[in-house]
């Protein structure tokens, strides 16, 4: 699903550059739910931006689905991203006027999708992350743990190829990350391939694959659950 | 071009942020509406203007006679220079084809009586032309004509206003008999003049009465004539000068006399006229632009504003799937609606206003002040332009945010 080649990436900083990744081997196949673990700093979400097409690389092989990443443009960028990702930040990132509806159903109306198929749809989602009264509720009105998983609900409701999560328990308490985590667990498991940025041991535990970053580069890469994988 | 989905985002979008709606469409608003009422006030200074020449003929030229003040050829400084019947033959047969109008004019305040009702008023001996010359039309009965001039009749054509001082109401005054001076003469029709009360307290009787009755003699006060339409005012302007020198000439008055022969000449007037309205369509214009202008860079600042404020959205829709295109449209159409609305809504309040102060605004010599529709419609297409204008380069801003630039977390 996601394979990467000795990917480099650097950051211009005045006449300097700051080198983040600094070659990064690393292949993830359909339905797997890895994790990449590393203190701050270390590059973890340089390299999910990249993987989500949300920024570009310098030097190396990156391939989605089977497809060579190279050249994109920002229409075409929109276009992948919309059909095979799907996004979940650590501050949420719902839009603050729309409802809980309003936000999930969002990115089917980039996909071209009609009112009333996105509306149903969107609700669906919501019900399955467990919010489905929260509907018609404004962000603000929501806990912080109830609007990760409106995100989630988001992320998933253009049925993408991979979930990016970017610390997405960074700013909850621990009953709301396990909550969150199960759902993502819950998500895996109905064959979703999910990758989760964390800082936290115990986030990426939950995991089936974890991959240690320092420094721009791989230190580990270890599966959890060999059961699971085999 | 009409897709309701796109529609419903953008009303979403405006409807949630009100208070960012309604600021950024404010300044259109006040723009647009300075804007109209500034071309409607110098719409009305223009009218005013042009009114106080709409009572008489455009093409008229009045000549007359005055006191000399220099010497010459003989003659004192200080000489009454007086028109007879022959100067108005003289310029009969010395400019044929040159005029369509001309008229011998003797003025004078007269009392006016009848029954118990009297006043003074202007009783102005004329040849019939004078009708043209004064833009007079006949409510009732005739005006003075060559017969009457023939048979040197006592009749008399007065102003609707004269009439209403004298005639008890709903009594027309046409076929009774006036006392002017002392002599009866027949009221033969009322008339109606452009020039107002003023003029329409005038009444007009035969040239050759007068001279007949008042001393027996052929004095004429002043001579007025049209001038021939086909003539360009520059002709025109010669052809009054020409004629300033050639009576001059007539009366042994000196060619730097300024006194001597007056002539007044519609078409210098008319050149006069035409530079200040020139002059004031050239202020109009500069102040309005310069209204619109400010419009512009005040909604185009407060959509870069806008854009800014909603870097974080713009990024999220972005992550989610939006295309440069989308968010371009989005911003776009958002502000050219803005603009539009705002701006017609400006439009609203500008004639409003116009009508509603028009009538306090006389005094200031401010007439009729009013935006006609085709300014209306060049406003509103100016106005969608301008929002695109104020839009696309913010939209643009927009569409270049880099999605993990709007998302980061700090
Ligand atoms: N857009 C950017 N421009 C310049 N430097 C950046 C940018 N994004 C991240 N960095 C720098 O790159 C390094 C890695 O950042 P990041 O990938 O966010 O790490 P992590 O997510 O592991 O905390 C940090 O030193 C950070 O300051
Ligand atoms: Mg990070």
């Amino acid at each position: 699903m996601i394979k990467i080649k000795g990917l480099h990436k650097s950051y211009p900083m005045g006449k300097d550059s700051l080198h983040v990744l600094k070659g990064l081997d690393l292949h993830i196949k359909e339905g797997e739910f890895v994790s990449i673990m590393g203190s701050s700093g270390s590059g973890k979400s340089t390299l999910l931006n990249i993987v989500g097409l949300l920024d570009i690389h310098d030097v190396g092989e990156y391939h989605l689905n089977g497809q060579l990443i190279e050249k994109l443009d920002e229409k075409k960028a929109a276009i992948l991203r919309n059909k095979f990702l799907g996004f979940v930040f650590q501050s949420f990132n719902l839009i603050s006027y729309k409802t809980a509806l309003e936000n999930v159903a969002l990115p089917l109306y980039y996909a071209g999708v009609n009112r009333k198929e996105r509306l149903k749809t969107a609700l669906d989602y919501l019900d399955k992350v467990g919010l489905k009264e929260w509907a018609n509720h404004l962000p603000n009105e929501l806990s912080g743990g109830q609007k990760q998983r409106v995100a989630i609900a988001r992320a998933l409701v253009t049925k993408p190829k991979v979930v990016l999560a970017d610390e997405p328990t960074g700013a909850l308490d621990s009953t709301t990350t396990d909550s969150v985590m199960d759902l993502l667990k819950e998500i895996n498991d109905e064959g979703m391939t999910v990758f989760v940025i964390t800082h936290e041991e115990e986030v990426a535990e939950q995991t089936k694959r974890i991959v240690r970053l320092k420094d721009g580069v791989i230190i580990s890469d270890e599966v959890t659950n060999p059961k699971v994988l085999a | 071009m009409f897709d309701l989905d796109r529609w419903r985002e953008i009303f979403q979008s405006m409807g949630k942020n009100k208070l960012r709606t309604i600021l950024s469409g404010f300044t259109i608003t006040f723009a647009i509406m300075l804007f109209t009422i500034l071309l409607g006030m110098g719409n009305g200074l223009k009218n005013t203007f042009s009114s106080f020449f709409e009572r008489d003929a455009e093409n008229a030229i009045f000549i007359w006679p005055n006191r000399t003040t220099k010497a010459y050829k003989g003659f004192q400084s200080g000489r009454r220079i007086e028109f007879k019947n022959e100067d108005v033959d003289f310029i009969k047969e010395n400019y044929p084809g040159q005029f369509t109008g001309l008229i011998r004019r003797n003025q004078r305040s007269m009392e006016v009586s009848y029954k118990n009702e009297k006043s003074n008023y202007q009783v102005i001996a004329v040849d019939p032309d004078i009708q043209f010359i004064e833009k007079a039309s006949p409510v009732a009965g005739r005006f003075i004509n060559q017969l009457d001039l023939n048979k040197k009749s006592k009749t008399i054509a007065i102003g609707r206003m004269v009439e209403k001082d004298l005639f008890p109401k709903g009594i027309s005054a046409v076929g009774k008999y006036v006392n002017v001076g002392g002599l009866a003469f027949k009221v033969i029709g009322v008339f109606s003049d452009p020039g107002g009360d003023n003029e329409e307290r005038f009444a007009y009787i035969p040239i050759t009465t007068s001279q007949m009755i008042y001393g027996n003699n052929d004095k004429v006060d002043q001579i007025n004539l049209l001038y021939n339409p086909d003539m360009s005012i520059e002709e025109a302007v010669a052809f009054g000068n020409k004629m300033r020198r050639d009576f001059k000439k007539r009366h042994n008055v000196a060619p730097t006399d300024q006194r001597g022969i007056r002539v007044l000449n519609r078409a210098e007037m008319a050149q006069g006229t035409g530079q200040v309205s020139g002059a004031l369509d050239m202020i109009v214009i500069i102040i309005s632009i310069g209204t619109l202008i400010a419009g512009i860079v005040g909604i185009s600042n407060i959509m870069v504003y806008i854009v800014k404020e909603r870097t974080k959205e713009l990024g999220i829709r972005k992550a989610l799937g939006a295309k440069p295109s989308s968010i371009i449209t989005m911003i776009l159409f958002e502000a050219l609606f803005i603009t539009s609305f705002a701006g017609y809504f400006g439009l609203l309040i500008g004639t409003g206003v116009l009508e509603f102060a028009a009538p306090r605004l006389e005094k200031y010599f401010i007439k009729d002040p009013s935006v006609d529709s085709g300014i209306i419609i060049f406003a509103t297409i100016l106005l969608m332009i301008s929002g695109i204008i104020a839009g696309y380069l913010p939209a643009r801003r927009a569409a270049k945010i880099k999605p993990i630039v709007a998302l980061r977390d700090d």
